[in-house]
C-alpha cells in the first residue's frame, strides 16, 4: 500500500490505518531512536576526532578517520582478515555439523528421537560464558580431556609439547570452532524442521530410480532445504562479523597467540571503549557495516544459483 | 478366530524384521556415541568441579575425583603409596622422600618403624579413594557472591521481558491485523534490523547515554532500549496472530469493544504459546547478555550480571579451575532447568522464526 492509496481511502480504512500506526508506534519510535538516528550520528561522528572525556574539543577532520582506517592503519585490514579467516574455517564446520546432526535426528531408524533432539540442543542453552570457561579447561593441554582422548588413539597430545589448543597460532581457530559447536543448536533445529517438511514421495520416487543414500541427499535433500541453509549462512555470517565474546573472555582481547585473535570487534572495542575514540570507533563501525552489507548482497545474488524456492515457478 | 489369520511369518519376513531391528540399534548406538562425545566437555566440567585444586591441576591425576589416602604416623599425616616389595605389593606411607631411596612406614605394621626403600618414589602410584568434593560449590557460590549477581541478572531479565513482551505484542498485532501506508516496506525494515550489526549504532548511543543522560554505571541504558520491542519477537508473534481466526475479534468489535480491548481480551489469551516462547527467548537473551553490561556497567562492577561476574572471576581465580567450573555450572542450572521444562514451546518458536522467514 503506497501513497496513492491514501487519497482513495474510506474514513473507516483511514481510521484503521491510524490504529495500525498506533499499535506499531513503540517499534517506530524505538527504530528512530535506537537505529536510524544513531546510524546517521555514527556517520557524522566518523568525520570528527574526539574522545568521550572531552566532547567540547571535537574537531571536524573530514575523511581523515576513513583515510587512516583504510590506508594507514594496518590493524584494520589485519582485524578484518583475522575475522574472515576464522569465519572461513568456523562457519563451514558449524554448518556441516548442524546439517549432519539434523540428518541423524531425522533418520527414520533412530529410536528415542525427542530425547536425542533435546539433549543435542541442550548445550546451546548453556550460557555462553560458562561454555567458554568449561571449554577452555577441556582444551587445557595438561589436564583437559580432549588431549587425553586424542592420546587414546596413540597420538602424543598431553603436555608441554602436545597440542596446545589455545596457545598455538595454528590450532587456535580450530579450538574456537570447537567452542562454537556449543552454539549450533538453532541451526540444527531449523535444518531438522526443514528436513521433516520434505515430502517422502520424492525419496520414494528417487529410490525407484535407483538413487542411493548419497544420491538422495544430493539430488533431493540439499536442494529442498537450501532456503534454510541459506538462512543459516546469512545469520552465521552476520554473527561471525560480530565475533567478540570468546576472544574477550579467553584473553581480554590481547590478540594472543601472535595476534591471531585480533578480531574486528575486538579492535573496534579497544578503539571505541578502551581508548574512547568516538570518531575513529564510529568509522570502524561503519566499515564493518559496509563489509556485512557487501557480503549480504553477494550471498543474496549468488542464491539464485543454488537456493531452490519451491513456490517460485521457473520462468 | 480362524487358523489362517494367525499364520506364521515367513522366513523372509523374519529376516527383514531382524535386519530392520539391527539397523535401528546400529543408528541409535551411533547417535549415543556422537552425543557422548558432544557432551564430553559438560561431563568434564561436572567431574572436575568436584575435584580438589591439586587434582584439577595435575595432569597425572585420575579421571574421576579421588583423594590420596593418608596415614597418621607419630602425629603427622603421610600419603600412602602402592610399593612393590619382596612380599608383593604393599601399602606404605611415605615419610621421608628422597631422590634415590625413601623412608616408608608399613600401614599394616607401623610399630615396625621406618623402612628404607630403594628407588624413586615418583614412579609409585598413590593409593586413592573416590572423593567427591561438593564443598567446591558453596565455596564458588560465596566467592563469586552469586546471590548479588543473580539479583541483578534476574532484575534485568524480568523487567526487560515484561517490556519487550508488551511492546512486541502490540507491534505484532498492528502488523498482523491493520492496513496502513508503507506497511510492507516498514515490515522489511523491521526484519532487516535483525542482520544490522549492532556496532554501527553503538558509538553514538553509548555517547548519548554516558555523556548526555549520565547513565554510565547504571542499568538504564540496557533496560530502556528493550521497551520498544524486538524484531525477532515481533515476527514470531505476528506469525502466530495471523493464524488466529478473525471471527472472534469481529464479534468483540460488534459488542462494542475497542481495538485495545479486543487485543487484550481476545487475541492475547489465544496467543499464550507464542507469548511463552517470546518470554523464554528473551529470558535466555538477557541471561546471556554480555556486551551491553560490559560497556555500560564499566564503572560499577558491583552491579554486574552473572556473565560479566563470571568472566572477572575467571581472571582472578585462574589457578583454581575447580571453582571456575563450579561457578560456571551454577550459572547454567536455571536456564537448563527452564529449557527442559518448557522445551516444546521453546523449540517450536525457534522453528517458526527460522523456517518461515
Amino acid at each position: 500500500m503506497g501513497l496513492k492509496y491514501l487519497r482513495t481511502m474510506t474514513p473507516m480504512e483511514r481510521r484503521r490505518a491510524w490504529l495500525g500506526l498506533m499499535f506499531i508506534s513503540p517499534w517506530l519510535i524505538g527504530f528512530l531512536l535506537f537505529y536510524l538516528a544513531p546510524m546517521i550520528a555514527s556517520l557524522v561522528f566518523s568525520v570528527f576526532d574526539f574522545t568521550l572525556g572531552a566532547p567540547d574539543q571535537a574537531q571536524f577532520v573530514g575523511l581523515a578517520n576513513w583515510n587512516r582506517m583504510l590506508l594507514e592503519d594496518s590493524n584494520t585490514w589485519e582485524a578484518l582478515s583475522v575475522t574472515l579467516q576464522f569465519g572461513m574455517i568456523s562457519l563451514p564446520i558449524g554448518m556441516v555439523s548442524a546439517f549432519l546432526l539434523a540428518v541423524l535426528l531425522n533418520s527414520k531408524h533412530l529410536m528415542g528421537k525427542n530425547i536425542f533432539r533435546t539433549l543435542f540442543y541442550a548445550p546451546t542453552m548453556i550460557p555462553l560464558i560458562a561454555a567458554i570457561l568449561i571449554w577452555s579447561q577441556v582444551l587445557n593441554p595438561h589436564t583437559g580431556w580432549l588431549n587425553r582422548l586424542i592420546e587414546l588413539f596413540g597420538i602424543q597430545a598431553v603436555g608441554q609439547d602436545g597440542l596446545r589448543w589455545l596457545d598455538d597460532p595454528n590450532l587456535i581457530y580450530i579450538a574456537y570452532t570447537f567452542i562454537g559447536l556449543y552454539g549450533i543448536g538453532n541451526a540444527m533445529l531449523i535444518n531438522l524442521a526443514s528436513l521433516q517438511g520434505v515430502p517422502t514421495e520424492y525419496y520414494e520416487a528417487a529410490a525407484l530410480d535407483g538413487a542411493g543414500w548419497w544420491g538422495q541427499l544430493r539430488r533431493i535433500t540439499l536442494p529442498m532445504i537450501s532456503p534454510v541453509l541459506f538462512y543459516n549462512l546469512i545469520t552465521g555470517m552476520v554473527g561471525m562479523l560480530q565475533y567478540f565474546i570468546v576472544p574477550w573472555v579467553l584473553n581480554r582481547g590481547s590478540g594472543y597467540p601472535e595476534g591471531t585473535t585480533n578480531f574486528f570487534m575486538v579492535y573496534f572495542y579497544k578503539q571505541a571503549f578502551t581508548f574512547q575514540n568516538m570518531g575513529y570507533g564510529a568509522a570502524l563501525a561503519w566499515f564493518i557495516f559496509c563489509v556485512g552489507l557487501i557480503l549480504t548482497v553477494f550471498l543474496f545474488s549468488s542464491s539464485r544459483y543454488w537456493v531452490y524456492y519451491a513456490g517460485e515457478g521457473q520462468a | 478366530m480362524s487358523a489362517l489369520a494367525k499364520r506364521q511369518p515367513t522366513e523372509w519376513e523374519t529376516a527383514k524384521r531382524r535386519r530392520t531391528l539391527l539397523i535401528r540399534a546400529g543408528i541409535t548406538l551411533f547417535a549415543v556415541v556422537i552425543l557422548s562425545v558432544y557432551l564430553l566437555p559438560l561431563t568434564f566440567g561436572v567431574v572436575t568441579s568436584v575435584k580438589t585444586q591439586e587434582q584439577a591441576s595435575d595432569s597425572r591425576a585420575p579421571i574421576l575425583p579421588a583423594d590420596t589416602l593418608q596415614f597418621e604416623y607419630e602425629g603427622e599425616l603421610y600419603d600412602i603409596y602402592n610399593v612393590p616389595t619382596e612380599d608383593g605389593m604393599q601399602q606404605w606411607a611415605l615419610v621421608d622422600a628422597g631422590r634415590r631411596s625413601s623412608e616408608f612406614v608399613d600401614t599394616a605394621h607401623p610399630e615396625a618403624g621406618l623402612i628404607e626403600w630403594e628407588g624413586s618414589w615418583r614412579t609409585l602410584d598413590p593409593v586413592r579413594e573416590l572423593a567427591v568434593h561438593t564443598e567446591n560449590y558453596p565455596e564458588a557460590w560465596d566467592t563469586i557472591d552469586f546471590p548479588r549477581l543473580l539479583l541483578f541478572t534476574m532484575m534485568y531479565s524480568v523487567v526487560t521481558m515484561i517490556g519487550t513482551l508488551v511492546a512486541s505484542s502490540l507491534v505484532a498485532y498492528g502488523f498482523a491485523r491493520f492496513d496502513f501506508p508503507f506497511k510492507n516496506a516498514l515490515f522489511i525494515v523491521l526484519m532487516s534490523t535483525i542482520i544490522l550489526p549492532p556496532a554501527v549504532t553503538l558509538v553514538p548511543t553509548y555517547a548519548f547515554f554516558i555523556n548526555v543522560l549520565k547513565w554510565g554505571g547504571t542499568w538504564w541504558p540496557l533496560i530502556v532500549p528493550q521497551m520498544f520491542g524486538n524484531a525477532y519477537n515481533i515476527f514470531l508473534l505476528r506469525q502466530y496472530f495471523l493464524t488466529i481466526p478473525r471471527e472472534m475479534e469481529e464479534a468483540a468489535m460488534i459488542d462494542g469493544a475497542g481495538p485495545l480491548r479486543t487485543f487484550l481480551s481476545v487475541i492475547l489469551p489465544q496467543a499464550v504459546p507464542a507469548l511463552t516462547a517470546v518470554s523464554l527467548f528473551h529470558f535466555f537473551f538477557a541471561w546471556n547478555d554480555f556486551f551491553g553490561p560490559l560497556i555500560y556497567l564499566a564503572g560499577n562492577r558491583q552491579q554486574n550480571p552473572i556473565t560479566v561476574g563470571l568472566t572477572e572471576f575467571n581472571g582472578l581465580y585462574s589457578s583454581q579451575p575447580q571453582l571456575i567450573l563450579a561457578a560456571s555450572i551454577i550459572s547454567m542450572v536455571l536456564p537448563l532447568a527452564i529449557f527442559f521444562l518448557a522445551q516444546r514451546v521453546f523449540l517450536q518458536g525457534i522453528v517458526v522464526t527460522g523456517v518461515e522467514k
